[in-house]
């Protein structure tokens, strides 16, 4: 590859085309990955079902047709009707955009708390760092599941205090995540230049430590997506999450439970959007940690 | 190595390891009495329930001594828990430890058969995968973990229960033994296997089984992906190191050189996620538990969240919690006995 | 007297992102006898993958060809991997840079050298074993050998790992060791040291060394022969006391760049790599 004198002559464009180039590596390789490739149609689909979910569905999701309870799979119904006579297929379209919801809203929250935390707790150290930790500890040692209903049981079934509850148990490992980076990151020599120049320690923080985290980071969050459904799933079925009418995929699983033996579908195709969705997410991050973590890099 | 003598260095590092879990376990229970008594709008109702009297209500209240201020309440709390008193159930009237020890047995059975299961067939699983890497062994098994790893178990269960107990008739339904067999037997040690076994009723004891094999083999399942998707990544980074080499050289056989070297050393971090395993499966009872009427602390959870039985519910947590707490000292003490760098106090 | 080990036209490959594959090695061929063969390259020369391929230890996605491999007469490109398995150890020994990676952590010197010896010898009793490994532990000049014997390897200091791991791999008495850059890791006060009882050890046992580093002048001291390697290639092969008539461009660039405490006081030449020297691909 040859450096080409106007590339050199202007740094930033350099680091542009850099980067540029990096990613098609990148691309490149992930490519490679069968799995990865299939999980990352599969995220796309859900964000395509999310978005497009008016125009997918065949039927309101909200709108019981008593005649048509508990219906077979069918032309009209394409993966059956429900107890309320509702088409399972446009729920589900729709019950996509709940999921999508609960995962964003806790995976926006937990991240950079857990990231600010450690970051802060590595680089400064002392105290704040003992302290930090300890609570981390505590958050890490408790029972998730739990943790979530018994929060949500005090404060009330829905979407927001599921998300809220589920961050609660969702940000430690951030928090570890961003603390061992800090602590090989903020005495290396680059970060001791910095700080020479005069840097604060939140610039420090800011620029440098988070940064390094980043790849870690996504890594993570890719795997936690799939379990946040999961949670999310589990206090739906129980009945802690979204509320009826909303077409939330363990609630139906739930309600689908009684009729389970004879009108199978009901309960049955929830769970398989659930599984679907999850192992999209969970292929999706097997791939990228292949890629992005160094240890892993073997060559065929 | 260090300036101070050695019984005193011991002492220091397991006095400040035992700190650590106490104030592990206070955090747990600050946890639960947050949750319990700042966040509900009344403490008393989530307690009581709207159905009670005024009478009961004052006497909760001043049991909860919600007009001190929340520092002591909490202090009040913690020497609460300390005798063991975890409150009263209103649904059952009993005292909430009471039920969680009388449910927990019937857990604990389970989630110890499927931890069994879980280790030694996902151990080998990860062992292979990691062996025969990229090649069509690894990724079979690895499909095989991800599926048990992305599918919500309880669905599983349900399935499992329509396909298997409905479809197929080839195990027992729902609840830990038939209707006309609950009861017969002497509850010894909780556990219905060892309890039948030990009565000789060798009927109830085979019935025990076909109820217990479907969500067993689940949770067996829902365990080995976990623990061969961990084996596999411990195992691959060991199989990179030299000693393995240094083990070739010598001119052992590959089984040695992977089980005796390299799985030998995987076992250190392996015991934690043993043990990491083992809770979760304990915490995931919860939702197994309802889909099969199992008379576990799950069922007692869930029936008591549906009841509005806040005390029965923050207890199931805090017990299950302290289990959790109890499991990371476990495997803390495991990991410094089988891992001799991590002696160096003892030197 | 045959060759020891007679190598033809080894080429070592290693499959890259694009599919295609990068020589590593690219056509060595060497024969040793019961003496002492330095190999001497910088890193990616090919020195260790030469090394490896000889006792059957190259990673699984390498690719070997080789037009002639023999040990004492036995044709190595043929055997079974069960006969290759069966000469490592026993006939053919192998020694690391860095005790600390080399050697198992959780089991104790002793039990790893007993192991040795239990792999050679299937019948062999518990005591008998453990005398065999005390006294090899001796044979490396290791004081106390008893305390030792039950010492984890990080417990034990540079020179004392490395001498055990040269007792691990001597213990059953092969006929041919390599060692790849044994010193390598060591302080300078503990490499002489070691060297003199890995000459011992091979001289007394007539053994052939191969001595795998990256140290033209330890190598050329300590060895009776010299081959120097360069982009998977041999490009000299001379005898170690007439290494200042070596002939090839790298070799004598190599030497100018050593200091010499009555040479001239002027800086060190800089090496200039030539891409002739990598020969056509």
């Amino acid at each position: 590859m040859s450096v080409t004198p106007d590339l050199v002559a202007d740094p930033k464009r350099a680091v542009r085309a850099a980067r540029w180039a990096e990613f098609k590596i990148f691309t490149r390789r992930f490519m490679r990955n069968p799995l990865g490739v299939v999980g990352l149609v599969i995220v796309v689909l859900l964000l395509f079902c999310a978005a497009f979910a008016p125009l997918l569905a065949t039927h309101d999701p909200y709108l019981p047709s008593l005649t048509d309870r508990l219906a077979a799979p069918s032309a009209t119904y394409w993966l059956g009707a429900d107890e309320l006579g509702r088409d399972i297929y446009s729920r589900i379209l729709y019950g996509s955009q709940l999921t999508l919801l609960i995962v964003g809203l806790v995976i926006v929250t937990s991240a950079p708390i857990g990231l600010i935390i450690g970051a802060v707790s590595g680089t400064v150290g002392g105290w704040v760092d003992v302290i930090f930790m300890r609570i981390t500890d505590v958050f890490l040692a408790i029972p998730k599941l739990l943790l979530a209903l018994a929060f949500v049981a005090a404060l009330g079934p829905g979407i927001t205090n599921a998300a809220l509850a589920i961050t609660l148990t969702a940000w430690p490992p951030y928090a570890r995540l961003a603390r061992a980076e800090a602590l090989i990151v903020r005495n290396s020599d680059y970060v001791n230049a910095v700080r020479l120049a005069g840097a604060s320690e939140f610039r420090i923080i800011v620029f440098h430590v988070i940064p390094m985290c980043l790849s870690s980071v996504i890594v993570r969050m890719t795997f936690d997506m799939a379990g946040i459904i999961l949670t999310a799933a589990g206090l739906g079925f129980i009945g802690l999450g979204a509320q009826p009418p909303l077409p939330e995929w363990g609630a139906m699983i739930s309600t689908g439970r009684k009729f389970i033996f004879d009108q199978w579908w009901v309960a049955t195709v929830p769970g398989i959007a659930i599984f679907t969705v999850s192992l999209g997410f969970n292929l999706l991050g097997d791939a990228l940690r292949d890629l992005l973590d160094p240890h892993l890099r073997q060559r065929k | 190595m260090s300036a101070a003598p050695k019984p005193l260095r011991l002492f220091i590092d397991i006095g400040s390891w035992l700190i650590t879990v106490a104030i592990t376990l206070i955090g747990l229970a600050a946890l639960t009495f947050f949750i319990g008594r700042v966040l509900p709008i009344d403490p008393v109702l989530s307690i009581v329930g709207e159905k009670a009297t005024p009478e009961v209500y004052q006497k909760v209240y001043l049991e909860l001594g919600l007009d001190k201020p929340l520092w002591a309440q909490f202090w009040d709390y913690l020497g609460k828990l300390l005798r063991g008193d975890f409150g009263t159930s209103f649904s059952t009237s009993r005292p909430v430890l009471t039920d969680l020890l009388n449910f927990f047995p019937a857990t604990l059975e389970l989630s110890t058969i499927g931890l069994i299961i879980g280790v030694v067939l996902g151990v080998p699983m990860g062992v292979a995968s990691a062996y025969w890497h990229e090649k069509w062994p690894d990724h079979l098994l690895r499909v095989v973990g991800l599926v048990g790893y992305s599918v919500p178990v309880f669905w599983l269960g349900l399935v499992g229960l329509f396909v298997f107990y409905y479809l197929l008739g080839w195990v027992s339904g729902p609840g830990q033994l038939d209707v006309f067999f609950v009861g017969v037997v002497d509850r010894i040690t909780g556990s219905i296997l060892i309890d039948s076994a030990i009565a000789g009723e060798w009927e109830i004891f085979f019935n025990a089984i076909s109820h217990m094999i479907l969500p067993a083999l689940l949770l067996g399942y829902y365990s080995l992906a976990y623990i061969s998707r961990m084996t596999r990544s411990v195992m691959l980074d060991q199989l990179s190191r030299e000693y393995v080499l240094t083990a070739r050289l010598k001119g052992a056989s590959e089984f040695r050189a992977v089980a005796g070297h390299a799985l030998r050393n995987a076992a250190i971090p392996l015991v934690t996620v043993i043990a990491l395993s083992y809770g979760g499966l304990l915490e995931g009872s919860v939702l197994i538990e309802t889909i099969f009427s199992w008379p576990g602390i799950g069922n007692y959870i869930y029936s008591s969240l549906f009841a509005a039985d806040m005390n029965a519910v923050l207890g199931g947590t805090l017990l299950v919690g302290m289990v959790f707490i109890l499991l990371n000292m476990l495997s803390d003490v495991l990991y410094r006995a089988l891992d001799p760098r991590s002696r160096e106090f003892a030197k | 007297m045959s060759a020891l080990v007679e190598i033809e036209n080894l080429r070592v490959a290693f499959r890259n992102d694009d599919g295609g594959y990068n020589d590593a090695v690219r056509g060595v061929s060497l024969t040793l006898g019961r003496e002492k063969l330095g190999i001497v390259g910088e890193s990616g020369s090919g020195k260790s993958l030469t090394g490896r391929a000889l006792l059957g230890v190259l990673p699984p996605y390498a690719r070997i060809s080789v037009d002639t491999m023999a040990f004492d007469g036995i044709d190595l490109k043929s055997a079974s991997p069960k006969l290759r398995r069966s000469l490592r150890g026993g006939r053919m020994g192998m020694i690391l840079q860095d005790p600390k990676f080399s050697l198992n952590p959780v089991m104790t010197v002793g039990k790893q050298i007993v192991e040795a010896i239990r792999i050679g010898d299937r019948r062999i009793s518990g005591s008998d074993a453990r005398k065999k490994a005390l006294g090899i532990l001796e044979a490396v000049h290791i004081r106390e050998p008893e305390r030792v014997f039950s010492l984890y390897p990080h417990e034990l200091s540079g020179g004392m790992g490395q001498r055990v791991m040269i007792g691990m791999m001597v213990v059953r008495e092969p006929d041919l060791l390599i060692a790849d850059e044994p010193t390598s890791a060591l302080d300078v006060t503990v490499r002489t040291q070691v060297l003199s009882i890995l000459d011992e050890l091979v001289t007394r046992r007539g053994m052939g060394l191969i001595f795998i580093s990256h140290d033209l002048n330890l190598v050329s001291k300590f060895c009776d022969r010299v081959i120097v390697m360069y982009a998977g290639r041999i490009v000299e092969s001379i005898e170690a006391s007439r290494l200042s008539e070596a002939t090839h461009p790298y070799t004598r660039g190599l030497l100018s760049c050593l200091p010499q405490i009555d040479g001239s006081l002027e800086p060190l030449p800089v090496l200039n790599r030539d891409a002739s020297w990598a020969g056509a691909a």
